[in-house]
């Protein structure tokens, strides 16, 4: 298996992932449900577009976000918790 | 990092705004299954919504804040203008599922609503195997068409849902129905056991599994479910169990009012599909704005709240829960749509759950005994 850094992530088939002004969050969207995410959620899926793998999306948010620090673990964990949801997949 | 944070709070202190939009395009439906939620009298309703209204429905819905939308009927594959729907749906940013029973439905349309912006078809059978499924369906050609759509829906990059509504009928054929699923590729499953409302709570006796029943049934899910984490795979099983056999209802529509808006084809606005059965006077969105009716028609605030609720429900601790249950379950069974869920062991009507139980354990008939969901029925029951 490769290191979680170096997969890439998707969202899955049917699920979709859009800002709701209503809610005002980001919300994922799959067949009958919804889930509402939070600031930091929201700001990790945002990045996850089948492109890029899980160190630049880290990269990515460690700019954005200079005063956190390190991202990489709670990155890591909440991609691998959303793929046991099965919201993502890695490829 | 967790990901979900407390609902939001809409244009009125304590109210949210409906995030969920039902459009039951029309009662028309080339199918007759005698647990059908539509009302009895299907067949006295006046005119349809134009395309103009439901366009309009749907323009509003998203304004305040709708995400999920269901195009579902009866049939809606008979509404002819149902791309024209799909395509302003996508493109005001609805997720939008389509829920039908796959008749008249055919790979070319299923594509042409792929690119329409549509997201996800949910195809509805009756059993795992042609003979039942046709004889429950009323229609002979029903399951090739069925599983003949389901793949198309696959093929064309859906997520698949499959929906199997379960009574004591097709009960015994958990494993078949689940594998079969699984050979089609289906990402869920819902195993829906009949709700008593409409055409259900009319054929109650003859659709409702004996305990024992839904014992065994539930214990083969549970054992294919563990063989499916076992095995990795992400197709999810959601069964969804009969309240007749609970303690305590279940937390109806998450709360009246709460949550979900469905729009009857008459453009009638309701709490929930079933509601327009209670002897409560519903908004039009002929005649008002999406917004007016859900923050300000006496009938979708009826249940708002708990001030209405009469005793046990007033005095429980519970009631924040599951806000008193299913108001068309209490009206059903009780004569006043106020009164607790009869579901409940604090009801003073749960005897009423428990007989039906006990006609669970000790019914006969076949399924050539029920009433079918069709015009003529429908006609009769009007007549009264
Ligand atoms: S439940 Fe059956 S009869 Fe009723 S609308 Fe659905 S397919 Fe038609
Ligand atoms: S008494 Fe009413 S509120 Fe309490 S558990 Fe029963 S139904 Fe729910």
């Amino acid at each position: 298996m490769t290191k979680l850094l170096e997969q890439i992530p998707r969202l899955r088939p049917g699920f979709r992932f859009q800002w709701e002004p209503a809610q005002n969050a980001h919300v994922l969207l799959y067949p009958e449900g919804m889930v509402r995410l939070n600031d930091s959620a929201g700001a990790v899926l945002k990045e996850v577009d089948g492109q890029r793998n899980v160190a630049d999306i880290v990269a990515t948010l460690e700019q954005q976000f200079p005063d956190a620090g390190s991202l990489e673990d709670d990155v890591s964990e909440f991609l691998k918790d959303a793929e046991q949801q099965h919201w993502i997949l890695f490829s | 990092m967790t990901a979900r944070h407390a609902m939001p709070t809409g244009d009125r202190p304590g109210i949210g705004p409906p995030l969920w939009l039902l459009a039951e395009l029309t009662y028309r439906c080339p199918l007759q299954c005698p647990y059908c939620s539509n009302p009895l009298d299907f067949a006295q309703t006046q005119q349809e919504l134009t395309t103009e209204e439901w366009v309009r429905v749907l323009r509003q819905g998203r304004e305040m804040g709708a995400a999920q939308l269901g195009f579902s009927g009866g049939e809606p594959l008979v509404r002819q203008d149902l791309p024209e729907l799909i395509a302003e749906a996508r493109q005001l940013g609805y997720y939008t599922n389509l829920i039908t029973s796959g008749l008249g439905l055919s790979e070319a349309k299923v594509n042409a609503f792929r690119d329409a912006g549509l997201d996800h078809i949910q195809v509805s059978f009756q059993a795992s195997d042609p003979e039942l499924n046709n004889a429950v369906a009323g229609s002979r050609k029903a399951f090739d068409q069925k599983l003949a759509m389901a793949r198309a829906v696959k093929e064309a990059g859906y997520p698949m849902v499959l929906n199997f509504v379960i009574h004591r009928h097709n009960i015994h054929q958990m494993e078949d129905i689940i594998s079969l699923c699984e050979r089609l590729g289906a990402d869920y499953v819902e195993l829906a056991t009949c709700q008593y409302y409409g055409w259900a709570f009319e054929n109650r006796e003859g659709l409702m599994p004996s305990k024992a029943q839904l014992e065994k049934a539930e214990a083969e899910v549970n054992r294919y479910r563990e063989r499916l984490t076992a095995s990795g795979s992400a197709m999810k099983l959601i069964f969804v169990t009969p309240d007749y056999y609970e303690e305590r209802p279940k937390a109806c529509m998450n709360g009246w009012g709460s949550l979900f808006l469905t729009v009857a084809p008459d453009g009638t606005a309701l709490p929930c599909h079933s509601a327009r059965l209670l002897p409560i006077d519903f908004p039009n969105v002929r005649e008002s704005s999406l917004h007016s009716i859900w923050y300000d028609s006496p009938g979708f605030n009826h249940y708002r709240g708990d001030s209405w609720m009469p005793e046990p429900c007033r005095s429980c601790d519970e009631k924040g829960r599951d806000f008193g249950g299913c108001r068309c379950q209490a009206y059903l069974l009780t004569g006043n749509a106020d009164n607790a869920d009869p579901v409940c062991s604090k009801s003073p009507h749960h005897d009423r759950i428990l007989a039906a139980r006990q006609a669970a354990d000790h019914a006969t008939a076949g399924l050539e005994e029920l009433t079918y969901r069709n015009t003529d029925n429908s006609r009769l029951f009007f007549r009264g």
